[in-house]
């Protein structure tokens, strides 16, 4: 049975995503991961915050599965947006510019507060 | 026999493992260990383990094609100075000034392709072989210069 990479609960309409593990890394807890998000931004016009406190760890291919989130979320005409990125990881969505595609805050209720 | 000198790769050490995301892992475990008994910072450990993670994903995944039967080959050594890897695939190779830049404009909402930039990203040194059947990267410790006694 796949492990809960997530804990997700509902704030003003929001769905806020907390991420149950350290490292985003390997492949095989990302497609777990890509598919629990999915549900969560299953339906149009879903708001949805992705709280990066807990991680430490991310690697290309859950950047992959971020865009792929991002794409289906706007497809459906709902908004993402992502928060509390370490300056670690914040450095890896620098290098690839994607800080540029994704709307980053400091903090969830900074986040919240924007939708 | 001879302690692994980053500086001589016939001192490297050497771990061959079944290509499979599983079996990926073991060869970080062992090198991650050596990073931190030889006391690198936690930012050079942060890009030891991501560039590893991704070489060997792209070995997995693009260079043996998920393929369980092939082979990744890992050499490596450590000491207080420099770490030295190299990851060997069993696959085709390929060109790397072939692979096109993720970060254009319209290439950045594609959700592959930046393992590479991350590799150079983060390592010091990053020279491929082989005809890209080989990826061989070094990270100096900023902590430590080599006059300094260890």
């Amino acid at each position: 049975m796949p492990v809960d990479h997530i804990t997700v609960t509902k704030n003003d309409g929001v769905s806020l995503v907390e991420f149950n593990d350290r490292k985003i890394l390997d492949e095989l807890s990302i497609r777990e991961l890509g598919e629990q998000l999915r549900e969560v931004a299953d339906g149009p016009n879903v708001r949805v915050l992705l709280n990066f406190q807990n991680v430490e760890h991310l690697s290309s291919a859950a950047l992959g599965m971020l865009i792929t989130l991002d794409k289906l979320i706007k497809e459906q005409k709902g908004k993402l947006k992502l928060s509390n990125i370490n300056q670690q990881i914040l450095e890896v969505f620098k290098i690839t510019r994607l800080n540029k595609l994704f709307e980053i805050h400091d903090s969830a209720a900074q986040a919240l507060k924007s939708f | 026999m001879a302690k692994p000198d980053p500086k001589v790769e016939s001192t490297y050490r050497e771990i061959r493992i079944k290509s499979t995301l599983q079996d990926a892992k073991k060869p970080e475990i062992q090198i991650l260990a050596d990073v931190r008994d030889c006391g690198y910072d936690e930012e050079a450990i942060f890009a030891i383990k991501l560039a590893l993670e991704e070489a060997m994903t792209n070995a997995v995944k693009h260079g043996n094609c998920n393929n369980p039967d092939k082979n990744i080959t890992v050499r490596f050594a450590v000491d207080n100075y420099m770490v030295a890897i190299c990851v060997r695939d069993e696959g085709c190779g390929f060109t790397p000034e072939e692979i096109p830049d993720c970060t254009d404009e319209d290439r950045i909402s594609l959700p592959n392709g930046r393992g590479i930039m991350l590799i150079r990203a983060y390592m010091d040194d990053v020279e491929y072989r082989s005809d890209g059947r080989e990826i061989f990267m070094t990270k100096r410790n900023k902590k430590k210069r080599p006059h300094e006694p260890s």
